[in-house]
Parts: C-alpha cells; structure tokens; sequence
C-alpha cells in the first residue's frame, strides 16, 4: 500500500517510522530539506520537499497512483486543500487530514465528498486529552482503550499486594467475581510477555492487560489490587493545547487547577475555563506546588511540551506528596526510561494519534486499532465477515498465532467474553491482542475473505 | 466646540418637542376643558423658541463627538424647562416655576417624583401630560442608552454591547443610528401598546389605561390617581403592571436580539436579566416574609410584597400600599434594591444591574486571589472576559454615584430642614429614578423647600445621564478649545 504524510512534524515523522516498519511505500512532503534529510537516512522512506498543497508538488510526490493520503501540516488550511487537490486531480481513495481548530468539527456534512472531501479527520490533541480522560476515571490504570463504541474496554495495570487475585490463579478469577465476566489477554512480568492460562499466577508488579464489558472494569481492577479512591483533586502543569483541553473537559467533574508559565496564556485559557483554576508560575516551582497543596493533590499530570520539564516537575510533584503523576513524553527513549519508576504513567501524544490513524491501514475490515506498551503490542477490533476462516469456529479451535488472544466478541449489543467454547458468527466484531506487533500480518489472514470461496 | 450648530440641533429638537403639545391639546379638546389656551401658549412659545434657534443660527460644520455630551444635557434640560410650561401657566394646578420644572423633569427622567396631590380632581388633559412626558422620557432615554450614550463613551450599554456574552456582543443592533433608533421605537411603541391593551382587558377604562401604559413602559411611575395603582385593587391590574415592568427593565438591545431573532432563550442566557430576576425573587420574599410575620399590616402579604418589590426595584415606583410604614428593615431593604435598578440600556434606572454584577464579580475574584496568590481570574460575565478598561470605569461610576449621593444628601440636610430618613431617601429615589421617598416625601414632595427641590432635580437629571455626562460638563478642561 502506498501512503502519502503530508508534514513532516512530530506526528508526521512518528507515523513514518510506525508505517515504514511495516511494510508500505511511505512519501513524505514537507517544505524544511534538513528534516527531511534527517528521516531520509534514518528510514527507508521517500521525500520530496515542497509546499504541501501544491498540485504539482503532490504529483512529484505520487498523489495520482497513492492508496492513502494522511495530511498532518502545521495549518488545517493546507491540510484541506491538500485533500481537495488529491481528491478532484488524482481521486485518492482515502484521505485522511489533521484538523486541530473545533471550529471545523460538528458541521454537518461539511467534510463530505461534495464538500470538503476528507475521510477521516484526526485531532492529536484530542486523541490525547481522551485517553488521559479514560485514565483519569479509572484510578490505577496505566492505559485504558475503547472498542465497539465503547461497550467494551481493553485495561493495562499493574497488580500490587492487597488484591484479592494477586499470589492466586487466573482460574480464581471466575469463582471470586461470578457476576463480571473478563479476560486477561496478557501479562508481561519484568518486561517479558507470559501466555496468561487458567493456572497462571499472577505475582505483584505484574502488567496485566485485560479486556471486559466497560461496566465491569472498575470491579476487575480491584481483583488485581487494593481499591483506588476516585481521583478528586487534579493538577495540570501546562496550558497548552492538551492542557487546556483536558482542563476544560474535566473541569466540571473535578477540582482543576492548571499552571502556565506564560502570563498572557494565562490570561487567555484563564478566559476559556470556568471553574477550573489558573495558577501563573513554573511548572517545576516547589514553592508553588507546596501552596497549592500539591499533596492532597490525587493527579498531577504534566503536559507541557518540554520532555524534560515533564519529568522533572512529575518528580518533584510526587517527592512532595502527589498520589499519581502522569507525564506526557514526546520522546519515544525517555518513555522506557520513566515508567514503572517514580512516574507512574507515560504518555506518548505520537502513540495516541498513530493509534487512531492505526484502523485505516490495516487490512480487512479493521473497526479500530490500538497501539499498547509504547507501540510494541497491538489490540484491534476486527469485523469477521461471512467467509473469513475464523467464521464458524469455536474460539477454542482457531488457530492463532503465538502471542495473540481473542478477548471478546460484540454481537449486536452483546458484549460475549471470549471462552473457547463460544462460536464467531458472520459480522461479529472480535476483539483481538497481539503481544507483538509482528503477528499483525497472521491475524489480517485469519479475517481475509478468501478467493478460494467463490 | 460649535456652539452654533449645537443651539440650532437643540432648536430643532425643541420644534419637535413643541409637536407633541398638540396631543394633550386634543385631550383637553376631547373632554372639553379650559386647559387647552394653556397648552396652546405653551405650544406657541416652544415652537416660536425652537424654530427661531433653528432658522437664525445657520451653521455648516459637522458635530463632533464632544459636543454630544453638551446636546444630550441641553436636550434634557431644555425639554425639561419648555416642558414646564404647560403646567406652569394652567390656573387650576397653580404650580411655581420650580414646582413645574421639577414636575416636568421627574417625568422626562422617568423618575415619577410628584409635587402634584389631589390628582384625581385635575383636568384629564393635565394628567395625559404628565404620562406622556414620561413615555417621551423613556422613549429618548432608550435611544440615548443604546445609540448615543455609547458613541460618547459612557455608560453601561457601550459596556454591555463590549462586554457581555452572547446574541448582543459586537452588535451596533443595525448598521445605522436612524435604523437602530427605529427599530427600538418599534419595540417601545408595540409594548405600549400591549400593555395599554392588557391594562384595559384587566378592568381599567381607556384613558387610565393608555396613561398608565405610557408611565409603566417607562419605569416611569406617575399615575392619573393619588392613590397610584392602589386606586384599582385589582389583582389583574398589579399583575399586568409588575408583568411590563420587569420586561422594560430589560436592556432593549436584548429585546431587538431576541425579537429579530425569534430567540426568546436569549433572556435566560443572559446574565445581566437573569441577576436581576434573581435579585427581584430575593427581594419580594424577604419583603413577603417580613409582611407575613406582622399580619396587621396588611391582608394580603404576597401581594402587596411581591407587587411592591418589583415597583420599587425596577425604579419604576407604583404603588399599591404606604411601604415607607411597612416594619423593620422591608423599606430600606427596597430603597437599596433600586440602588440595582433594571439593566443597562433599559428605561430603569439605578447603578444597573450589570454594574452591580461586575462590582460583586470582581469582590468574588479578590477573595480568589487571597487563596490562590499565584492565581489568574479574570472578571467574566458568562463566557465573556470583562476587560479591567471596563472594571475601572465601572469602579469610577460607583465611587462617583457614591460621592454625588453623600454630596447631595448633606447639601439637603444643609439648606433644609428634613429628617436623616427623609434626605436620604429623597436623594436615592429621584438619583435612581425611582419616585417615591420615606419619611415625609413618600407620598410626594410638595412639602419640600424650593432649594430641595433643585438639589432633587439635579440629582434626576445626573442619575438619568449617567452622571458623567453631566460631569463632563463641569470640567474646565471640556471647554478649553
């Protein structure tokens, strides 16, 4: 499959390396040589160097034989024209475009093909401010992804001494919460990837992934460890895009307050927030921190746009007497570096967009995809049409790969556990995990509508 | 400043002021009285003044901003004194000069402080005079707050337009000053006339009820009857008056939004109706509450508390029950709610609702600052930043309001001879347009001194133009070249 990244930014060149690794034809456009230059002799990529919603600078860059296109400039300007060129000269089946201003989003049938032809719309900051939101609501998780529209969630934690399942086997699991059907998909212990069985024992630092109905997470999570407090006091250090939105999406739920250093966006995000207070000063301000009782504070999150900034106020929140602090890393080193240390949840804004971009370019009929553990592991949610080769089977008899699970299927609205007696019909949805990405290709097999049916 | 081209604006003003003389007239023609050789001299003299000002000055230069605040206080004071002559020279009311100046500005103003008693027995043409110079008040007060105070500068509607969230904000409401002035006629003249039609379904005959539409648009508050609305006891007469009164109190400049836009949630999203609604609840149940625990007072607590809360805090000032002898704190507690007054851009008066609203915002926001020292709050009115430009002449208008209120009080207390209750209410009644006083001036003010009665009409005058506009006119600096 060929691929067309239109900027070649954070997001753009993180996609690169994402995509590249995997097998597609990726061309990069951006108009600064030098980073191009730079992606040219780490990756095996192709750049052309231009303005970005030129037509012939997209032709130079193979827009009229291109399977996809993902345009991710700076400016959500170039990033439509860019898609309406590639959409009228070159009919480029999918387009898929950046378009932070909210201003854009919620018009009906504005981003249409009669319209403004762009496919997919994809906010970074919001794919961002989401998943800090979901972890946000459930106290002790590291990571917590959305499938089927939300009726079913995929949940990473870490299991601690004083959960009832903890020093016990997976079977245990059943006998001690009849009520709420789970399964775990996988446990990585000191950095290692386990097959989870029923005789498995979970031990303490344990990272256990598991997938159950959305209203049944917060009763597994207690199996694994003592019962979390809701968060109540949250602290963001930065008011930057995330920041300000994650402030106004939480605002109302919880006591906010966030820290800027700048006074004028101070004044402005000031502006846009209602309850939530705005605190001027350093992010890394002991002083501050200490007056604004950082350690009855339940979150800190710091999600400026400096790396180290992040880190080392996250450090100094959680020395003072912070509960969790959660930093946000842009740099993909620094993200093995920090967590599971003092820092007990990292995030990475590149993984949270290259997720949401991950369903477009998967084959067969991928209804989302999720990266996990930094982009090493994969969870997806996969359509089994009627003559694919899991169809028909119980789950117990499908042949999977090493290091992939079946966690759950929706049917309709039915959200059915994965035990190896239940059978996938036509159009179920099956919610896979894949411990390594490698397994991606075996597992689009399984869901491939064959030839040799007809 | 162009002295020539101002006097000749304000004879033209005058000319057609002279006009609406011709409408009593035919009142008094109606119902046969004497009254009308009066209003027909009074007629002669406006127009002869107005239209000599207006042909002998011939001026081509153009006005400048600064000379509005002198056309706009001439506008006032000059109506004001030609105003006055009917009265003055009508036999059967026997009114003084000052008496018939400080008649004829209490109505212009919207104020609706009388010195006139035995009103029921006055020729019917005098009456429809008096509520009519009320309508015009309001009627000119509208247009001033919307569309002429702002091109100076002051007041709460400029304030308002910049400031305020929401359907309002950056609209001049039409691209033209004729055509906004227009549309707020429409508005003003079609609720007169809802409300004269409602006034005469709920049981008042045609002439009470065209007169008291005119008064109760205008917060105004004069009424054909000494007793006030009192005179109907009619709970469909009170309802129908309370009604009008709190939408007048509104900013017309909401009205035309919501009107023109068919949005009538623009009122329940707008901050400055809703703290005023809010206000009005607060008030009427803790007079309720004082009324119900002394059931001597009245039969009828709820309805006269509610009916006299909503009078008396819209500045308009009918009234239905002596409130001055109401007990403990129900008096002073509805003087200080006219301090509030309506909203910016209404025909109430007051300190504006939306004044009080920033004035107890930016409180709010000090008490903020002392928790979260490192904190930044800004003054916001729903999701609207109130700039601190606008927070500082906000702060300038109350400390001046303030300072003029103390000056004048001590000034009646001064030259006359008048109780602390008195004084007191008598300066916050007429500087807030309201009418009605405590003390000796809660039925009227005929028994005050001639030099109160000045001090009370400069205090109309100042409440109803913002004070600053008047008191532009004081600095010297205004009339240095």
């Amino acid at each position: 499959m060929k691929i067309l990244i239109l900027g070649a930014g954070q997001v753009g060149s993180t996609l690169a390396e994402n995509l590249a690794q995997e097998a597609f034809d990726i061309t990069i456009v951006d108009q600064n040589p030098a980073r191009l230059a730079e992606l040219r002799d780490r990756l095996d990529i192709q750049t052309v160097e231009g303005q970005a919603s030129h037509p012939d600078v997209l032709r130079r860059a193979g827009a009229d034989d291109t399977d996809m296109l993902i345009a991710v400039t700076n400016s959500d300007e170039v990033n439509m024209v860019a898609c309406q060129v590639c959409y009228s000269l070159y009919r480029t089946p999918t387009k898929i475009a950046r378009i932070r201003n909210a201003a854009f989003h919620g018009r009906d049938g504005f981003f249409s093909q009669d319209h403004m032809p762009i496919d997919v719309l994809i906010n970074p900051e919001e794919a961002v401010t989401t998943r800090i939101k979901q972890l946000l609501e459930h106290p002790g998780a590291l990571q917590v992804v959305d499938f089927a529209d939300g009726a079913v969630q995929l949940v990473g934690m870490k299991a601690f001494y004083g959960g009832p399942l903890v020093g016990h086997e997976l079977s245990f699991l059943r006998e001690h919460m009849p009520q709420a059907d789970t399964r775990v998909a996988a446990i990585y212990r000191r950095g290692t990837s386990i097959a989870p069985r029923g005789d498995t024992v979970v031990e303490p630092d344990d990272e256990v992934f598991f997938i159950a109905a959305t209203k049944h997470i917060n009763a597994v999570m207690s199996e694994f460890r003592k019962v979390e407090r809701p968060y109540k006091r949250i602290v963001i250090a930065g008011g930057g895009n995330i920041g300000l939105s994650l402030a106004r999406s939480i605002e109302d739920k919880f006591s906010v307050k966030v820290i800027e250093y700048s006074p004028e966006r101070c004044q402005k995000i000031a502006e846009r927030l209602d309850h939530a207070v705005v605190l001027h000063g350093d992010a890394t301000d002991k002083d501050l921190m200490l007056e604004e009782n950082i350690e009855h504070t339940d979150m800190f999150c710091a999600l400026t746009n400096d790396d180290e900034v992040n880190i080392m106020s996250s450090l100094l929140a959680k020395q003072l007497g912070a509960r969790q602090v959660m930093t946000l890393i842009g740099k993909p080193a620094y993200v093995d570096l920090v967590q599971g240390g003092e820092i007990d949840i990292a995030i990475s804004p590149q993984q949270a967009t290259t997720s949401s971009l991950l369903s477009h370019v998967r084959r067969g009929d991928v209804a989302r995809a999720h990266t996990l553990r930094r982009g090493a592991a994969e969870a997806m949610e996969v359509i089994a049409h009627g003559d694919a080769r899991v169809v028909g089977k119980a789950i117990g008899d499908i042949d999977l790969p090493n290091g992939v699970t079946i966690g759950a299927i929706v049917r309709g609205k039915e959200v059915l556990i994965a035990h190896d007696n239940v059978v996938v019909e036509p159009e179920d949805h099956v919610i896979l995990f894949m411990v390594d990405k490698t397994r991606v290709r075996a597992v689009e097999k399984l869901f491939q509508v064959g030839f040799g049916f007809f | 400043m162009h002295f020539s081209v101002i006097l000749r604006v304000t004879g033209i003003l005058l000319s057609l002021f002279s006009l609406t003389m011709l409408l009593p007239m035919a009142v008094a023609w109606l119902y046969n009285e004497t009254t009308i050789s009066a209003f027909a001299v009074a007629f002669g003299i406006t127009a002869g003044v107005g239209l000599l000002l207006s042909t002998l000055v011939r001026s081509g230069a153009d006005l400048r901003s600064r000379d509005g605040f002198l056309i706009t206080v001439l506008f006032y004071v000059g109506l004001g004194t030609f105003g006055a002559l009917p009265l003055w020279l009508i036999d059967g009311a026997a009114l003084s000069i000052t008496d018939a100046i400080f008649e004829s500005l209490s109505g212009l103003t919207t104020t609706g402080a009388t010195v006139m008693t035995g009103l029921d027995d006055l020729p019917r043409s005098i009456l429809f005079y008096r509520q009519f110079l009320q309508w015009l008040g309001g009627m000119g007060i509208i247009v001033l707050a919307v569309a002429i105070l702002p091109m100076l500068g002051i007041g709460g509607m400029q304030l308002y337009r910049a400031e305020s969230p929401g359907p309002v904000k950056d609209t001049k409401l039409t691209p033209r000053i004729t055509e906004t002035a227009k549309a707020l006629w429409y508005i003003y003249l079609g609720m007169t006339v809802l409300c004269a039609i409602c006034y005469s379904a709920a049981g008042m005959d045609a002439f009470d009820a065209i007169c008291h539409s005119f008064s109760t648009v205008a917060i105004g508050g004069f009424s054909t009857h000494d007793a006030s609305l009192g005179y109907f006891d009619s709970t469909g007469v009170e309802f129908v008056a309370m009604f009008f009164m709190i939408f007048a109190a509104i900013n017309f400049g909401l009205h035309f939004a919501a009107i023109s836009r068919r949005r009538p949630n623009y009122y329940t999203r707008d901050w400055e109706v809703r703290a005023m609604l809010g206000t009005l609840t607060l008030v009427s149940s803790l007079v309720c509450l004082i009324l119900y625990r002394n059931p001597e007072i009245t039969d009828h607590p709820f309805r006269d508390g509610i009916f006299q809360a909503v009078s008396i805090a819209t500045t308009t000032g009918f009234t239905t029950a002596n409130f001055s002898l109401w007990p403990s704190v129900a008096p002073v507690l509805l003087l200080l709610a006219a301090f509030a007054g309506g909203c910016a851009g209404s025909t109430a008066g007051g300190l504006k609702m939306v004044r009080v609203l920033l004035i107890y915002l930016q409180g709010l926001r000090e008490v903020r600052r002392l928790i979260h020292p490192s904190g930044v709050f800004p003054v916001k009115l729903g999701n609207a930043t109130v700039s601190d430009r606008v927070m500082g002449a906000v702060w300038g208008f109350f400390a001046a309001y303030v300072l003029i209120f103390l000056i004048m009080l001590c000034a009646i207390m001064l030259f006359s001879d008048v109780d602390f209750i008195t004084a007191f209410s008598a300066v916050g009644a007429c500087l807030n347009n309201l009418g009605p006083g405590l003390g000796d001036v809660a039925l009227n003010y005929a028994g005050q001194t001639t030099t109160t009665k000045w001090i009370l009409i400069l205090a109309m005058l100042l409440g109803r133009l913002e004070i600053f506009t008047l008191l532009v006119l004081l600095t010297p600096a205004f009339w240095r070249r």
